[in-house]
């Protein structure tokens, strides 16, 4: 920790900027001005909740995943998502303590619904197409979004991204293997992944949020940046996304739902045709297709399970 | 059914090979089938610590449930995932606790299920399980031998943690041990048939294979009769039950849970998944 006392606010708020461009790390009990905290724990907060309410979308194919090898793959993959959710929670309980805030907060954020969680995770999966797609675009989305905060200015975060990294990559190898199994299947198989593909591609472009807050009247894309923790702009994050993806869809003899899809080679960008951000609005406002669903899911085993944590507390 | 000559299995005659199957299929379909239960939890558990345990504990009993219908698949020359998927419930061998519903309701809905008969089931079974491969870690079959040795360095763990939660619940708040008393009252009535042997329980025992049913009883009774002194209730063990699932005979549960569990395998037969 960094003395900082005996300095008034705007030396202690300039004293903090240089640790950051210095490429110093701020730990949880350093000094930091309250929007970075803030900051830290809508992102954090968000991050964790995701992964969890990630997990029930896959958890939906576990029972049903065909094969032993697939079925213990895709538990240990809803395992680890837990445990992401898990690591980044008590990140962001570290942060919450100094207002006064725990897990039950956090909890208690998601079911009044001020908490959100990503796009993705409010969409309806129809097939097993969907298991496989969602650990190889979704997590493979979430590797590019993630990769690109390896360097966060906030170490507990960095750290704990670090390892969330490494197990991401078994789980886009997991549902790469899933993916490779219809495309080399049979005609049914292929029509199921195609299906899928169809009809996620818009979710994967949503995926990594707005351009600019124009789009849809907020981002805190603006604040993560100035404060060093992240590097690239969201619109940078698709342009990786599709430089990696678009050419792997099309080598599987698959198509893309978006027939205005096509890099320009002057200007290195990709085009495509925005998805409908007005949607997403909705969708992140636990106004999506299986939004209210899943969240009712975790409200009533929370309910149901009051008797157990009030026992452990007894 | 076809047969062929397994390298695992090399000399077995034909009964001695059936007396096998059939111990084979208990012990595979019981992991398989608690597992898939287990799963069900997955993301709805008291706290997301406990799902982490929890779903780890599941993916080792589906690996152990993998291991035995692998065996079975030497024996039969047939694929270890047919074995796990295609197999109707008369061929079921699992116990009648391993099958029943967590509780009310579906895993895709609202389910309301409960954590108390959770804890209980999975004591219960994870002991039977315990004495289980002591015995089978003596198995006059290598293979085995080799497969319970693995299985039991994972079900250290298991048991541990569900005893832990028993033993804690048990001496709490007065709503939970009132819930755990129902929940210990609902598994009496399931699990009488944990150490029945089956059809083939006298050559299954002569052969070696595994100790007689009665002697894994006591070790399991005085196990059990040890957690139990750490808590107000006296441990009792039913004698009989409706049902018994090591002779094929199973409740609705298990019909439904096998549709789920081979859905997507069974939707294209001829599939590679
Ligand atoms: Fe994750
Ligand atoms: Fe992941």
């Amino acid at each position: 920790m960094k003395a900082v006392t005996g300095m008034t606010e705007s030396e202690k708020y300039e004293s903090f900027m240089k640790r950051i461009e210095d490429g110093d790390k701020i730990e949880m009990d350093d000094w930091m001005p309250d929007e970075y905290r803030t900051v830290l724990i809508k992102l954090i907060s968000m991050h964790g909740i995701s992964e969890i309410m990630g997990a029930l979308p896959e958890k939906e194919w576990v029972p049903k995943a065909p094969g032993l090898g697939r079925k213990l793959g895709i538990m240990a993959k809803v395992q680890d998502e837990m445990g992401h959710g898990q690591l980044l929670l008590r990140v962001t309980e570290d942060l919450m303590k100094p207002l006064g805030r725990n897990r039950a907060d956090i909890m208690d954020d998601l079911f009044e619904e001020r908490l959100k969680f990503h796009n993705v995770f409010h969409m309806r999966t129809h097939t097993w197409a969907d298991a496989g797609l969602i650990g190889w675009l979704v997590d493979g989305a979430a590797i590019i979004t993630q990769t690109n905060m390896l360097g966060a200015s906030y170490g507990p975060y960095a750290r704990a991204l670090k390892r969330i990294c490494a197990e991401e990559v078994f789980h886009a190898q997991h549902g790469e293997s899933i993916i490779m199994a219809l495309a080399e299947g049979c005609t049914e198989q292929r029509e199921m992944l195609q299906d899928a593909i169809d009809r996620w591609w818009p979710s994967l472009l949503m995926f990594f949020g707005p351009e600019s807050k124009d789009t849809t009247g907020s981002s805190k894309q603006d604040a993560t940046i100035k404060y060093q923790i992240r590097t690239k702009t969201n619109e940078e994050l698709r342009q990786s996304f599709l430089s990696k993806y678009v050419p792997r869809i099309h080598s599987l003899g698959l198509t893309i739902p978006d027939d205005t899809l096509r890099f320009d080679q002057e200007t290195k960008i990709w085009e495509y045709r925005q998805p409908d951000w007005k949607k997403f609005k909705q969708i992140i406002g636990n106004e999506g297709p299986k939004s209210q669903d899943r969240l009712n899911l975790r409200r009533a085993a929370y309910k149901n399970n009051a008797w157990v944590r009030e026992a452990l507390e007894a | 059914m076809e047969k062929t000559e397994s390298g695992k299995f090399e000399g077995l005659t034909e009964t001695d090979q059936a007396y096998l199957a059939d111990l084979l299929k208990q012990l595979a379909d019981d992991d398989y089938l608690l597992s898939f239960r287990s799963s069900e939890w997955l993301g709805l558990a008291p706290h997301i610590e406990e799902d982490v345990a929890s779903a780890s504990i599941s993916q080792d009993m589906m690996g152990h449930a993998a291991m035995y219908y692998g065996l079975l698949g030497d024996i039969y020359g047939r694929d270890a995932d047919d074995l796990a998927h295609f197999r109707g419930p008369a061929d079921r061998r699992n116990s009648i606790l391993t099958e029943k519903r967590n509780g009310e309701g579906e895993y895709l809905d609202v389910p309301k299920y409960d954590w108390a008969y959770h804890v209980v089931r999975n004591l219960y079974y994870n002991m039977h399980k315990k004495v289980k491969l002591v015995a089978l870690k003596q198995s006059s079959s290598t293979p085995l031998r080799d497969v319970a040795a693995k299985a039991a360095m994972e079900l250290y763990y298991h048991e541990l943690h569900w005893r832990t939660w028993f033993i804690q619940l048990m001496n709490s708040s007065d709503d939970a041990k009132a819930r755990m008393a129902a929940a210990l009252e609902k598994v009496n009535g399931e699990c009488a048939d944990l150490f029945h042997l089956g059809k083939y329980s006298e050559d299954i025992t002569r052969k070696g294979y595994i100790a007689p049913a009665s002697e894994m009883k006591d070790s399991f009774r005085k196990e059990m009769e040890k957690v139990f002194d750490q808590t107000d209730s006296v441990f009792s063990f039913p004698d009989d039950q409706k049902e018994n699932g090591r002779l094929g005979r199973h409740t609705e549960d298990l019909e439904h849970a096998l549709e789920l569990m081979s859905e997507v395998y069974g939707s294209v037969p001829y599939a590679k998944w």
